[in-house]
């Protein structure tokens, strides 16, 4: 059947199965490929978008749960204030390498930031763990995080 | 690994006697480009021999460098960008020397042609790997670069009617001193491509380096925080169609049965391919082709290797090393020594078969018609994707065309063209272009993996507890013999003897066999680090055994063997001092060290480690000094070191495939574990000042953490770890 979803304030109608992943509806329905596949297993954190603002693994999210949230992805996450920080402050510490699990790990970087603007090492622990980076980059995300907390103390 | 060591070696001499003047051969042309630029097109020393062998009449050019007349400079090299920095790196060494912004200079793919784009230090093959790309470029593009500003100030000269000595190059202009004047590249090029090539160059001395030694910005980097990046996964075609497949589960096995009714009527499968060894569900998107697999019932025949178990290959190497094999090094007479010395040591060491688990899952895109083949794909191999995807689709190379993307990770995986091969077949059975993408249970149970290895050690100790005598067999698979047959020689590789012989210590009689034992059952492949992601492990572990057995600090013990190689024992020296060496820890923390030189790197770590009471290991920090030669961009240094350390940790904690009944028993990441932020260490790099070649750097930093955590782990419990991944039951605290 079809579904109507609320993408980066678009509504597309797509014609799938109700229990069709978002990961799917995105990537390969609306060619929306900024959100990669890594696990399909919400191990690993590649697929994370956000769903009224909440950081979510689209590969085990159903299409039909969906409803009438507005979802958020990598593509339009710059036009939020956090997002906007967190990707100058990965630009800033050179942050990617192979660059495959970024878009996760900046989906849920600003999850992180726009929940709490200061988050200390063990709050970055919990939300960061569960996306993984092959490259190992987890010392600089971590350096950006608290320069993109910084930032947002200095901008109030 | 480098695989002419004599070629190589002879590189390495040329580079540090005569920067001065171009090396025979290092043939060059120059030329009008068709865009009517500039063009100069060079053959990177050692890349095709029969080439050289020709003289000028076989010049072949296996790199291009064109100025346009906007000014706009254009390399374009074999390398493929997987997140090492090279795009940006590479461009730097030209810029450096024709003294323009390095934002002028963009780097190309090269399309797939292995005649021109082979790799010179990887014996003409089209590859990005070996931790290569740097090293190759470096004399070459710096010499291009200094041709290239000597024509455009010649073309300068001539057009103004002055001396060339009197003008200079600055910011991608010339300028004219006296008189003020001044003209931009773009302008010259096309009056530079008719000026003579300049037989002699003089290269910038390294303390005039403006770029090169300089932190500079990843060009890369925009699209891969914005979501624009393209990596092959992310291909769209118009009518493309997603395909994802199971294989069979033992490597060998064949489809007996397909049930595929329920599969079928999955909204949007439109179609099931049967192979002899796999079975395919194309379908409009991923998400239909996974519901697809999940409801098919395929009945497998597993083959030969049914029955097989990891124990069985790890049995069958134990076996080999019994028996001597092919001499890889023989120093002195270890068998005189070990009869005089006082203390004997020995010691068996494995290490697991490991997958590659690259971000993005394994992927092909193909589109098969009656008269040619189109491939996208993200590969370090890219003539080779070309010629398997001829061979499987039954066409002549000529009708096949490769496109080159961005790697999510490739650590070797995407040296290999096995996805490539499988996507033609499926897509011959396809009408139109279809995507085929590994679920990651297929990715992790179907890659090809870094070899298990059994080694055996044994030594003898004077009577001051120094080594006298070093013996060392070993068997595994040889990726080499496989990977590039003409390498393997006398039932040697260079790969997996590098960082077992050559060693940076000075010992008097050293012994290395080296056993060629192909397991049955399971594919192996490089893997980061290759060779000395084994070898290295088993030597500084084996040489801290020697320390302990000595009752010698593990730092002074390798220092006092290091007389005769003062680049490694200034890396070890800086690596224990900025880690706090002999400092007081807690008990059950401890710190290890390691030591190597591979890859043309002189590297050193100091890994500290927290052992639980129920033996979970923490890696608290990890310190590395390194000597990689001349820094071209430190930032990227630093961040290969980070990442390769993070790489080695993961596969000393977690990293082992095993099988099962023939079936590799590890799947996702669940199974398969990577390190996370938080196991993650604070890692720091000290970076060694050289004006030495510059070395490789994307993967030394792996080998050289796991020994420096088994040794830490030692040093934190007194137990000696011998086989990876740690073992956290066998280091539990006894109640």
């Amino acid at each position: 059947m079809a579904f109507a979803i609320k993408v980066n304030g678009t509504t597309h109608s797509v014609d799938v199965d109700g229990d069709t992943p978002l990961l799917w509806v995105l990537r390969d329905v609306l060619g929306m490929t900024g959100t990669k596949f890594g696990c399909g297993k919400a191990l690993c954190g590649a697929c994370t978008v956000h769903v009224d603002g909440e950081p979510t693994r689209s590969c085990i999210t159903p299409v039909d749960s969906i409803g009438t949230s507005t979802i958020t992805t990598i593509e339009a996450i710059g036009a939020t204030p956090a997002g906007a920080k967190i990707q100058k402050a990965w630009l800033d510490r050179e942050v990617p390498q192979c660059g495959y699990c970024q878009s996760g790990q900046i989906m849920s970087a600003s999850a992180l930031l726009a929940s709490n603007p200061h988050p200390t090492d063990s709050d970055i622990n919990d939300a960061m763990s569960g996306n993984i980076c092959r490259c190992g980059t987890y010392v600089r995300i971590r350096e950006a995080i608290k320069q993109a907390a910084q930032s947002s103390g200095q901008g109030g | 690994m480098i695989l002419d060591h004599r070629t190589s070696r002879a590189a390495a001499s040329a580079r540090s006697s005569s920067g001065n003047h171009l090396s025979r051969r290092t043939l060059l042309q120059a030329g009008a480009a068709a865009s009517g630029g500039l063009m100069l097109s060079l053959s990177l020393p050692f890349a095709n021999r029969d080439a050289e062998a020709a003289g000028a009449d076989g010049f072949v050019p296996n790199a291009f460098i064109r100025i346009e007349g906007d000014g706009q400079i254009v390399l374009t090299m074999p390398y493929v960008e997987m997140g090492q920095g090279n795009y940006t790196s590479i461009p730097m060494l030209i810029a450096e020397e024709l003294e323009v912004d390095l934002k002028q200079v963009r780097l190309e793919h090269a399309p797939p042609n292995e005649k021109l784009y082979g790799n010179p230090l990887l014996g003409g093959i089209q590859v990005t790997g070996n931790s290569n790309a740097v090293r190759a470029s470096w004399q070459p593009l710096r010499q291009a670069g200094a041709i290239a500003r000597t024509m455009l100030v010649s073309a300068a000269a001539k057009r103004w009617n002055v001396d060339p000595a009197s003008c200079r190059a600055q910011s991608g202009q010339v300028l004219h001193a006296p008189t003020g004047r001044n003209i931009k590249y773009g302008e010259l090029a096309a009056a530079a491509a008719r000026m003579p090539v300049p037989e002699h160059v003089a290269l910038k001395r390294p303390q005039d380096f403006k770029l090169i030694g300089t932190p500079a910005k990843r060009l890369d980097t925009p699209a891969k925080v914005n979501g624009t990046a393209v990596y092959g996964i992310d291909v769209q075609l118009p009518g493309m169609k997603i395909a994802t497949l199971a294989q069979s589960p033992v490597f060998g096995g064949r489809v007996k049965s397909v049930d595929d009714a329920a599969a079928k009527a999955v909204k949007g499968v439109r179609q099931i391919v049967r192979l002899d060894d796999a079975v395919a569900v194309v379908a409009d998107h991923m998400g239909a082709a996974k519901k697809g697999l999940a409801a098919l019932v395929i009945e497998w025949d597993g083959g030969p290797h049914a029955k097989l178990n990891t124990d069985d290959i790890a049995g069958a190497l134990e076996k080999a090393t019994l028996n001597s094999g092919p001499v890889a090094q023989n120093i002195g007479d270890t068998d005189r020594a070990v009869a005089s010395a006082v203390t004997k040591v020995e010691a068996t060491y494995q290490v697991p078969f490991l997958a590659h688990a690259t971000m993005e899952p394994m992927n092909c895109t193909v589109h098969v018609r009656k008269d040619g083949c189109e491939v996208w794909v993200g590969s370090q191999v890219i003539a080779r994707v070309q010629a398997a995807a001829a061979k499987a689709a039954g066409l002549p190379l000529d009708k096949v065309v490769a496109h080159n993307h961005l790697i999510g990770g490739g650590f070797g995986r995407r040296l290999e063209i096995d996805g490539v091969i499988r996507a033609v077949e499926i897509a011959k059975h396809v009408d139109g272009p279809v995507k085929v993408v590994w679920t990651r249970e297929e990715d992790i149970q179907h890659d090809m993996y870094r070899p298990y290895f059994f080694d055996r050690f044994s030594a003898g100790l004077d009577a001051k507890g120094t080594p006298v005598a070093w013996n060392h067999r070993y068997a595994g698979s040889s990726v080499i013999a496989r990977w590039a047959p003409p390498f393997f020689n006398n039932g040697l590789d260079p790969d997996t003897t590098e960082g077992a012989i050559n060693l940076v210590y000075a010992l008097p009689n050293m012994h290395v066999e080296y056993l060629r034992v192909e397991p049955p059952g399971i594919p192996t492949a490089f893997w980061r680090s290759v060779g000395p992601s084994h070898s290295v492990f088993v030597v500084e572990s084996f040489m801290d055994e020697l320390a302990a057995a000595a009752k010698q600090d593990a730092v002074a013990y390798r220092r006092a063997l290091l007389d005769k190689a003062p680049r490694a024992k200034a890396v070890l020296e800086l690596a224990a001092q900025k880690a706090g060496w002999g400092q007081p820890l807690p008990a059950r923390v401890g710190r290890g060290v390691s030591i190597q030189h591979v890859f043309a790197t002189y590297m050193a770590q100091v890994a500290e480690v927290e052992v639980g009471k129920d033996g979970a290991v923490r890696i608290r920090r990890v310190v590395c000094a390194v000597d990689c030669g001349t820094v071209v961009n430190p930032d990227t240094v630093q961040a290969q070191i980070q990442s390769a350390i993070v790489f080695g940790i993961t596969a000393a904690l977690h990293g082992e495939v095993t099988l099962k009944n023939g079936r590799v028993q590890q799947s996702n990441f669940d199974t398969y574990q990577m390190l996370r932020m938080n196991e993650a260490p604070a890692i720091e790099v000290h970076i060694v000042r050289s004006f030495e070649p510059p070395g490789g750097m994307g993967e030394c930093g792996t080998s050289c953490v796991v020994p420096a955590v088994a040794n830490a782990i030692f040093a934190a419990t007194g137990k000696r770890l011998r086989k990876m991944p740690v073992d956290a039951t066998a280091l539990k605290q006894p109640a």
